[in-house]
């Protein structure tokens, strides 16, 4: 198992603007580390790189101890699965499995061994003998994700593997991708642009927007303390509500665009410099009111209202735009009504207005579990 | 598709006429290949018998079996080698960056505007000087190069996904090794039907051949049919017609199979 140093990477295409820049980070041997960010941030470029596909313009790539600049594809040691599997047409699905073996001149009998017990542990033993074109797309992708696995390579990358699959099937191989990666203790990274699989599968994430990095940590970690408004948007769905609040320090107040005062913790905003700020609540703390729990309420307009069986999503307005909350169980709400809306102000992030910087940090969420049952 | 009984009618029937129209030439060649010399100044349309006097005498004036082994080397030769030549070359074209690689493209295919014809003068003198006249290189060498078959190639190689050359990479395939291993077994249906094309096209070749070759030697059976009609005063047309049956027959041979094989190939990525 190796693990991959990037230091100050960049890339450019035209050698005047960088389309990734500055990237600092270490993939632990043995981590599951996943790549995130929107269409076009440079996710799947940067894995291009440490692949050896696309070059590195500046800054250093180490996989192991050793610099990978200038390396081949073929001498780093890694395999590669692809968005679109690239398997070989022409290749019954043993061949395909075996062909990387092939190249590297693995004797015969191995090779055979190697691939029947890859297949076995995808469960791909009936359709060694069928070609590509004769398996379902998930069937073809475990073949893909055979042939990355027969090499042995210690490290493996994975750029969007299952964005070709229906949603049960994805949820699935998430699974079992995730399994396969524990069991053999290969480092993995792994692109994608969905969150969910991002914070389902990663040891650790890293989210990229437009060439830079946004945040690296666990997923907790960035789910709690998202460092800007980007990464608190992109992550959790639905997003944080976003909006501008004028800060009233003396009385402990927060004062939306359209006049709706948010009462924060006594003393909560002492610290903070700024007169303007950006507040960011999850929609799973804009609560029901419950009396007695001494929660700030406001009342807000109802605009959009979806029940899902098990929870309630709708939106309201709030300062320049609108809001949205996840509010557990079927609720009898109709768009137009004004519902008194409590907010849990303990789990409310600020952000500076003007760089975006992370201020005020929500309180920890985590629960464990104890012999007594579930304690807050 | 469907269609009314009526608009079929008229299709079939004029399908029918294109058919005889095109087919007649053929069709007569070989009815006359059965005639006598006295039934073919009739002017008859059918012979009165079916014999093979003709084709006999033919395989007796000429050393028709020489011409056909001859003709058979020499379209294989063009073959073989457009097949390697531009195969290598759509490769490159597609498959190697390298700058102005487009430019390099354009102006190859740009020599499709040249007709052959026009070339032919200069490459005659390198065949002379290189005293390559009535060798099977001098019959074969000026044809290898095909900015046609590199065109369709190209095509061809462009549809390859180019993850399939990132995974060839990764796995540690040279370039040679994914060309051979790869490009070469996926692109069999575009190989084949450059193949046919090249054999046929040098099969019917004359004019080349008949600058190039002055002695039987290596002389193609196009050129030594051409001998059986001035060889006598009054040519017997129906030995002519029998030496052309023989030739047809191994290029319809080749066209049915290659048909066969280039169906094969089509229908196999369309039916799942």
């Amino acid at each position: 198992m190796k693990k991959v140093e990037l230091i100050d990477v960049s890339k450019s295409y035209d050698r005047q603007k960088d389309v990734i820049s500055n990237i600092n980070v270490t993939i632990e041997p043995g981590e599951f580390f996943v790549l995130v960010g929107p269409s076009g941030c440079g996710k799947s470029t940067m894995l291009r790189m440490i692949a050896g596909l696309e070059e590195i313009t500046g800054g250093t790539l180490k996989i192991g101890e050793k610099t990978a600049n200038r390396l081949p594809p073929s001498k780093r040691d890694l395999s590669m699965v692809f968005q679109n599997y690239a398997l070989y047409p022409h290749l019954t699905v043993e061949e395909n499995i075996t062909f990387g073996l092939d190249v590297k001149k693995v004797p015969k009998a191995d090779r055979k061994k190697r691939a029947l017990d890859t297949a076995e542990m995808l469960g791909l033993t009936d359709y060694l003998k069928r070609k590509p074109r004769e398996l379902s797309g998930g069937q073809r992708q475990r073949v893909a994700l055979a042939r990355a696995i027969v090499s042995e390579a210690p490290i493996c990358l994975m750029d969007e593997p299952l964005s070709n699959l229906d949603a049960k099937l994805r949820a699935h191989m998430r699974s079992e991708i995730r399994r396969i990666q524990k069991r053999l203790g290969i480092t993995m990274i792994y692109v994608t642009h969905d969150q969910v699989e991002a914070m389902t599968m990663g040891d650790r994430i890293m989210i990229l927007h437009s060439g830079k990095i946004q945040q690296i940590g666990s997923p907790i970690e960035i789910y709690n303390h998202p460092a800007n408004p980007f990464v608190a948007t992109f992550i959790g769905s639905p997003p944080m509500n976003l909006a501008a609040a004028d800060v009233r320090k003396e009385a402990s107040l927060l004062v939306l665009a359209n006049g709706t005062e948010i009462v924060m913790p006594k003393g909560s905003l002492d610290e903070i410099a700024e007169e303007r700020v950006t507040l960011g609540i999850r929609p799973e703390f804009l609560m029901p009111p419950v009396t007695g729990e001494g929660l700030p309420v406001f009342d807000a307009e109802v605009t959009n209202v979806e029940v899902l069986g098990h929870e309630t999503v709708f939106s309201f307005v709030a300062g320049e735009g609108e809001w949205t909350a996840k509010w557990n169980g079927q609720w009898q709400i109709q768009p137009g009504d004004r519902i008194p809306i409590a907010v849990d102000t303990g789990s409310a992030c600020l952000f500076s207005l003007e760089d975006g910087r992370l201020i005020r940090k929500a309180a920890d969420r985590q629960r464990t579990v104890t012999k007594e049952g579930a304690a807050l | 598709m469907t269609m009314s009984l009526p608009k079929k009618l008229i299709f079939y029937t004029l399908l029918t006429i294109s058919a005889i129209v095109l087919f007649f030439p053929i069709v007569y060649a070989f009815l006359i290949s059965f005639m006598t010399g006295p039934e073919l100044m009739q002017g008859k349309f059918l012979p009165e018998s079916f014999h093979l006097d003709n084709y006999i005498k033919v395989f007796d004036r000429l050393p028709l079996l020489n011409y056909l082994l001859n003709s058979f080397i020499v379209s294989a030769g063009v073959m073989l080698g457009q097949l390697a030549v531009c195969s290598l070359a759509a490769y490159a074209f597609v498959f190697i960056p390298f700058k102005g690689r487009d430019f390099v493209f354009f102006l190859f295919i740009s020599t499709m505007m040249i007709p052959w014809e026009a070339t032919m003068i200069p490459n005659f003198f390198i065949i002379q000087n290189l005293n390559w006249l009535n060798t099977y290189q001098g019959l074969t060498l000026p044809f290898f190069a095909l900015a046609f078959g590199t065109f369709l190639l190209r095509q061809h190689f462009k549809t390859i996904p180019k993850e399939l050359h990132e995974a060839a990479q990764v796995a540690g395939l040279g370039p040679f090794a994914f060309f051979r291993r790869v490009v070469l077994p996926v692109s069999k249906t575009s190989l084949v039907t450059l193949g046919a094309y090249g054999f046929l096209t040098t099969w019917n070749m004359y004019l080349w051949p008949l600058l190039v070759t002055t002695n039987d030697s290596v002389r193609t059976v196009q050129i030594g049919l051409k001998q059986l009609q001035s060889q006598e005063v009054a040519t017997d047309w129906g030995v002519v017609m029998a030496g052309v049956i023989v030739v047809i027959i191994p290029t319809l041979l080749l066209l049915f199979l290659g048909q066969k094989q280039l169906q094969k190939g089509l229908t196999q990525g369309a039916l799942k």
